[in-house]
């Protein structure tokens, strides 16, 4: 297997050929056994198959004004930009907004300490109207940790660690208010149901979008109940998938949008909610670390916040993506950190009401991608607004999506500027000019070297100074921008140049299994479908993945999707993909060595079940 | 059949994959924030109908849920599968949490009087109380034939011919009309709510009634006196040999 590996990587004639083979069908590749995995219609089209040809694939189509796919805090706050604009322009606008969780909310996880300025501008009565933002910031804490000790860093102000005026909410429930906002203002909200394919006019600009089909058999086959999706269409669609949105990942190809800019750098972030003894309750307390359970040269920190509203705390770490040992697996580091004994105590007494992960961006103003094409635009953390060393995205993903409004809201509802339009999809230019002109643009400028600071062989060390002098001291002003380095997935090492690590077994009651802390999400997808995690090559986890680094995705999964089990025959491995378990973190897109993982939408109203996480 | 009229019954439940919850003081579980989704035998249920009125062995369907607010979610559902009309019995949420089969059946019936149903299907149990009793108590207060936990159901002369799923095996009775069915898992396979489907639903009656409308009285008759997880699985021994299995069962006393 090593041989067959290696001919692979060389890129041979006869290394291509070999690879034909494998993949139309591993039984012709004798020594490599691949059974087929990817069966979803994205890597085998309809088209050619013939258990599709007595089924009519005709859509029912609709229009709207304005279409919003993703129903976050960017999606949210766009929609009722939209409609308060409308509203008191007296104009009719139609908004539908879809979204792939069954309920708004469901798939929305975050730490989450906000700052309120973006809510302020689009209600500026937050309060009377009852937005759960109830735990106001009293404590703020910032340590290095080491195995046994805790070492305070002084948090003083002007630091993006200070969190003085700002809120630790349950972000869940915070974009469900938003949702409910959003209804009352006039947005069609279309939860459960997932936009799975782009639309594009006759000239190539954006028309909208398609949601997915529902009902095929796991094979590929059309069931009996099988519907197709329906077209949404639309003057402007606005993308705000969040992280590393699929259909976004399309739209950089298609209208190249990444061309001027880095390749996005990504964390993943995972979270517990903690039911703990009142008397270690310390609400509006905010606590983060760096330095252990990370080694000095991988990105990391953790986050421990006490909520307001009952004995409930949140903790969770972030594991940056561009970590170099394929043997780090970042759901342990996680379990290990909470039995440091400072924090100890806090879990020995407490339950684990919640579990979740999503990847989150890093890259600041490197890697924003032009914003802006013919029929649509990107908001959010889509194209990534995240302030990494504030580790705060959420207030400039709801600027972002606000700014959006207002230019979209300008561009529909002028005849004149829809007739002038080059194309039958409008193009909203004005929202990418007013972005760069705001704060938000202001905000990650100042803090664009801080996240690269780290990659320097002084590691997390050389990040903490760096950001010290240049930050704190000169607000980002010196001259340069440091860059990432490259995209996450090609800095993995080979498995055989790195060492294994060695992480103590969970004790179920601080620590968890995976699969325990799985089953907290509610995550569910019905079995009999293709799986959503397709590879272009299935051939390529046993002879690449596995083969150089040690199946990787074994590992940085937090739902235990991808396992390598033995063959009956015992010649080997195979890859199995329990789809079911996934939490759509999307991680897997992001860190495969190979790229050779795409991560499409399941069917809508599957996937996590958060309740305000 | 013109003017055949088929009443279902929709429960919303806390979602099945969902990790219930006790709560801390130990008086129910956890709801607030839960996903829920219509009782997936109720989902039969409205699926059987629907392929009877498109079989044209229906004329009109109506659907009802007892709850919160949030019940016309789950109505709405049923409406995108294809119902005709919704009735929203609505509750306040405390009252909700003791609502029994009795009540439920209670208004049930009231409702299949009024609208002069000549069917109720409703799921064999709800999965969160797990009760299997509103279809046969509806039956009782109706005094109509019932056939419950039903895999198959087909027409037959104006009568009924539905086979069952009992213990022994399957069991065809048939049930002379109006009657009351409950839905077992082989019945039917539901379909989707698509997205079209959904946008039409919002046009179709739904109405907001109270128990009190149909002059029953949900009093609870039953007090939840506590709720508590199951006890957590003492862990097991393993033994070596059939001599050291009987020595440790001597030492525990048992043998």
């Amino acid at each position: 297997m090593a041989t067959l590996a290696s001919v692979f990587s060389k890129g041979t004639r006869l290394g291509k050929r070999v690879k034909y083979l494998c993949w139309h069908g591993g039984k012709y590749c004798s020594s490599v056994a691949t059974p087929k995995i990817t069966t979803h219609y994205t890597v085998h089209p309809r088209e050619n198959d013939p258990r599709w040809k007595e089924v009519d694939m005709e859509r029912f189509g609709d229009e709207a004004d304005v279409l919003i796919v993703g129903g976050g805090p960017a999606g949210l706050s766009a929609a009722c930009k939209l409609k308060l604009l409308a509203n008191e322009q007296g104009k009719d606008l139609r908004v539908c907004l879809v979204e792939k969780a069954a309920e708004i909310g469901g798939h929305t996880l975050s730490g989450a300490c906000i700052e309120p300025r973006s809510l302020e501008e689009l209600f500026p009565n937050w309060r009377e109207m009852g937005a759960p933002l109830k735990t106001e910031v009293k404590e703020d804490k910032f340590s290095y940790l080491t195995e046994k000790a805790r070492i305070p860093i002084p948090v003083l102000p002007g630091m993006p660690m200070s969190n003085h005026g700002n809120y630790i909410v349950r972000l869940g429930n915070v974009v469900r208010w938003l949702g409910e906002q959003a209804e009352a203002l006039g947005v069609e909200i279309y939860p459960g149901y997932a936009a799975s394919e782009v639309l594009f006019h006759e000239d190539g600009s954006v028309k909208g979008i398609a949601t997915n089909d529902v009902g095929i058999h796991k094979d590929g086959s059309p069931k009996e109940t099988f519907e197709r999706g329906m077209e949404l269409h639309a003057k402007v669609t606005i993308f705000s998938e969040g992280c590393h949105g699929h259909l976004a990942k399309q739209l950089y190809k298609k209208f190249d949008l990444r061309k001027d800019c880095e390749p996005q750098t990504y964390g993943i972030g995972f979270k517990e909610l903690w039911e703990i003894d009142p008397a270690l309750h310390q609400p509006g307390k905010v606590e983060h670390t760096i330095g252990w359970p990370f080694d000095n040269n991988t990105y990391g920190g953790t986050f421990l916040y006490h909520l307001d509203e009952g004995p409930l705390i949140v903790v969770g770490i972030v594991v940056g993506l561009d970590y170099k040992n394929p043997y780090l697996s970042p759901f342990r580091e996680f379990q290990r950190f909470k039995h440091h004994p400072s924090i100890e105590p806090l879990f020995r007494t407490g339950k684990r009401i919640g579990y979740g992960a999503r990847a989150l961006n890093e890259g600041g103003v490197q890697s924003i991608p032009k914003l802006t094409f013919p029929g649509g635009c990107l908001i959010g953390c889509s194209p990534g607004f995240m302030n990494v060393p504030k580790i705060k995205g959420t207030h400039n993903a709801m600027k972002s999506g606000m700014l959006a409004a207002e230019s979209v809201f300008d561009l529909v509802t002028d005849e004149e500027k829809v007739s002038q339009s080059p194309t039958a999809g409008l193009e909203p230019v004005k929202y990418e000019e007013n972005l760069k002109n705001s704060w938000l643009w202001k905000e990650l400028h100042s803090v664009r070297n801080v996240r690269p600071s780290f990659n320097t062989s002084l590691g997390t060390v050389g990040g903490v100074i760096y950001t010290g002098l240049f930050y704190w001291i000169m607000r980002g002003k010196e001259p340069w921008t440091l860059h990432h380095g490259g995209p996450d997935n090609a800095k993995l090492k080979p498995a055989k140049e790195c060492k294994v690590i060695d992480y103590p077994r969970p004790d179920g009651v601080v620590s968890f299994d995976l699969l325990t802390s799985v089953a907290l999400t509610g995550t569910n997808h019905d079995h009999d479908q293709p799986a959503h995690l397709t590879l272009m090559d299935d051939s390529v986890p046993v002879n690449h993945n596995l083969a150089i680094y040690d199946g990787p995705e074994q590992r940085f999964c937090p739902a235990g999707v991808y396992e390598y089990v033995e063959l009956e025959d015992g010649s080997g491995k195979r890859l199995q993909i329990n789809a079911q378990n996934c939490i759509h973190c999307k991680t897997c897109d992001i860190k495969d060595p190979s790229q050779n993982i795409n991560w499409v939408c399941p069917q809508g109203g599957e996937g996590p079940a958060y309740n305000g996480m | 059949m013109s003017g055949f009229r088929i009443l279902v019954g929709c429960k919303r439940v806390i979602d099945y994959a969902v990790k219930v919850r006790v709560k801390p003081d130990k008086t129910g579980v956890v709801t607030e924030g839960v996903k829920h989704s219509m009782n997936p035998f109720d989902e039969i249920a409205v699926e059987e109908a629907v392929r009877m009125k498109e079989k044209k062995l229906a004329s009109e369907i109506i659907a009802v849920s007892c709850g919160p607010q949030q019940c016309q979610e789950t109505l709405r559902t049923a409406l995108a599968m294809g119902v005709d009309r919704a009735i929203h019995v609505i509750t306040e949420p405390k009252e909700y949490e003791s609502m029994q089969p009795i009540h439920v059946s209670k208004i049930l019936s009231k409702i299949a009087t009024e609208e002069k149903a000549d069917l109720v299907i409703v799921g064999k149990q709800a999965i969160d109380d797990d009760c299997n009793q509103t279809g046969q108590m509806t039956a009782s207060l109706l005094d109509w034939p019932q056939a419950t936990f039903a895999s198959k159901i087909e027409k037959s002369n104006g009568d009924l011919s539905v086979m069952r799923e009992i213990d022994g095996g399957l069991e065809t009775i048939k049930v002379k009309v109006p009657a009351v069915l409950t839905s077992d898992l082989r019945l039917n396979e539901p379909r989707y709510a698509t997205l079209p489907n959904i946008m039409k639903a919002k046009k179709k009656p739904l109405v907001t009634k109270k128990p009190s409308d149909y002059g029953v009285d949900i009093t609870p008759r039953q007090e939840i006196v506590s709720v508590e997880d199951p006890p957590v699985r003492q862990a097991g021994q393993k033994v070596e040999s059939v001599e050291e299995l009987v020595t440790k069962l001597k030492e525990a006393g048992l043998v």
